[in-house]
């Protein structure tokens, strides 16, 4: 199957450059759309999206130098390579093309070889990287994409006021002697996308994925307003949709599962950690610790969501509760207030 | 004097790359688009108006360059670089040389198209 071509757009003042520059390209075999000037194209940009910018200097109204620092602003147009082609004058001109982004630069009149050649590259250069941000996308949540795309990658944690939620399947070890491996893969990835749907719901980002396991950061790498009652909401909504799916479950007589929730609220640090190789976005800090033993404590205390006083604290006093009294975890000096939030 | 207006070799070469039939085509275009570039040329100058000077010359030079029209092309370029829109009599002449040397490239397009 042949792929689809690849769309460019085109943008010149002058309508013989622009004729010829489409004819080039068609019979290069891709696609042509064209714009007279800077301001038709980014407004172009808002509507559809393209494969590679052509673009011309001397323009009125929106010139080449002003499209490259709109672009450069833009972060959904990062990944769009830029080819200034023009026969502006002066070294320094190309120079700031370059400074501003532009991938590459090819004199007027253009040269048909040298821009398949061009083209070529380009846009390879470019399949490379969408396909690699797939591929990130998959590992890691488009936050944290986002994030490395705007800050870089960089190995080092921050100070962030952050919620962590920990959820467990309780008795899962059971279900699984009970079933086939091929049917536990299945359940765990049924049980991954509703959780995954509940936590994304709520600004939520997935850290860890161990087992059956799930450790979940709210409030970073992307601020939020409230973290803890955004992990307080999407706790009750992952509850709701096991509760859901349990009924279904049951109408097929097939293993109910139980969730264990604990989140914890404070400052903790998050960031890249790992090699320059492999690393992974995670945050640590006592809050962590706590976040676990809380989802840990959720099976001896009976109850499917326990959180600390400082999450409760934040959330308010329209989240039903009930206290639990102080607790004494391993790990964690000084007894612990727990609450246990109440199902709606 | 209509051959030397027009490099044959950059003219066949956009013939080749581009088909004649298109060339028929760009060339129209040219024709048509080229008086409102000297149009330009002239508002810009009474208005003292570098930028938009420097743009219709930029624009005629790198039509010039298209065709191969490279006397065209030499002397829009100078007005490009000029840097100001001055209505002095030497940029004057240039100008009405330049609309001379248009009229020249135009004929030996029409030329090369009929024959």
């Amino acid at each position: 199957m042949a792929e689809p071509k690849a769309r460019l757009l085109i943008v010149d003042d002058n309508r013989v450059n622009r004729l010829l520059l489409s004819r080039s390209v068609e019979l290069l075999g891709y696609e042509a759309a064209v714009a007279e000037n800077g301001r038709a194209a980014m407004e172009m940009l808002g509507k559809g999206s393209y494969d590679l910018m052509l673009l011309d200097i001397e323009m009125p109204v929106m010139d080449g130098f002003e499209v490259l620092e709109a672009i450069s602003r833009a972060p959904s147009l990062q990944d769009m390579p830029v080819i200034v082609t023009s026969s502006v004058e002066g070294v320094e001109n190309v120079v700031r093309c370059i400074d501003l982004g532009a991938e590459d630069y090819l004199p007027k009149p253009v040269n048909p070889v040298l821009l398949r050649a061009r083209l070529n590259s380009s846009l390879e250069k470019k399949r490379l990287r969408d396909e690699q941000k797939t591929m990130l996308r998959r590992f890691a949540t488009s936050e944290v994409v986002q994030d490395m795309q705007e800050s870089g990658f960089k190995l080092g944690g921050r100070r962030v006021h952050a919620s962590i939620l920990f959820c467990d399947i309780r008795g899962f070890t059971t279900i699984s002697e009970q079933q086939s491996p091929e049917d536990t893969i299945e359940l765990l990835n049924i049980y991954y996308t509703l959780m995954f749907e509940a936590i994304d719901q709520h600004g939520g980002i997935v850290t860890l994925m161990i087992g059956d396991g799930l450790m979940v950061l709210f409030g970073a790498p992307q601020p939020l307003d409230n973290p803890a009652a955004s992990a307080v909401a999407a706790a009750q909504d992952m509850q709701a949709i096991i509760t859901q799916f349990n009924l279904e479950q049951n109408a097929f007589q097939k293993p109910e599962l139980r969730l264990g929730i604990g989140i914890a609220t404070g400052e903790v640090v998050a960031g890249f950690a790992g090699t320059q190789q492999r690393a992974t976005y995670t945050c640590i800090g006592d809050k962590v610790n706590l976040a676990s033993r809380l989802e840990g404590h959720t099976k001896k205390a009976s109850q499917p969501i326990l959180v600390d006083a400082a999450t409760r604290a934040a959330v308010g006093d329209n989240l039903s509760c009930k206290p639990l009294g102080d607790v004494k975890f391993d790990g964690i000096s000084g007894p612990v207030a727990v609450f246990a939030v109440m199902q709606e | 004097m209509t051959d030397n207006a027009i490099n044959k070799a950059v003219y066949d070469e956009l013939k080749e790359a581009a088909g004649a039939e298109f060339v028929v085509e760009l060339v129209t275009a040219f024709l048509e688009e080229a008086p409102g570039m000297f149009e330009e040329i002239n508002t810009a100058l009474a208005a003292a108006d570098a930028d938009g000077f420097r743009r219709a010359a930029h624009s005629l030079k790198s039509n010039a360059q298209v065709f191969g029209a490279d006397a065209l092309a030499t002397q829009a370029r100078a007005l490009e670089l000029m840097e100001t829109a001055q209505t002095t009599p030497e940029v004057q002449g240039l100008v009405a040389q330049l609309e001379a040397e248009f009229k020249r490239t135009a004929d030996a397009l029409k030329g090369l198209q009929n024959g």
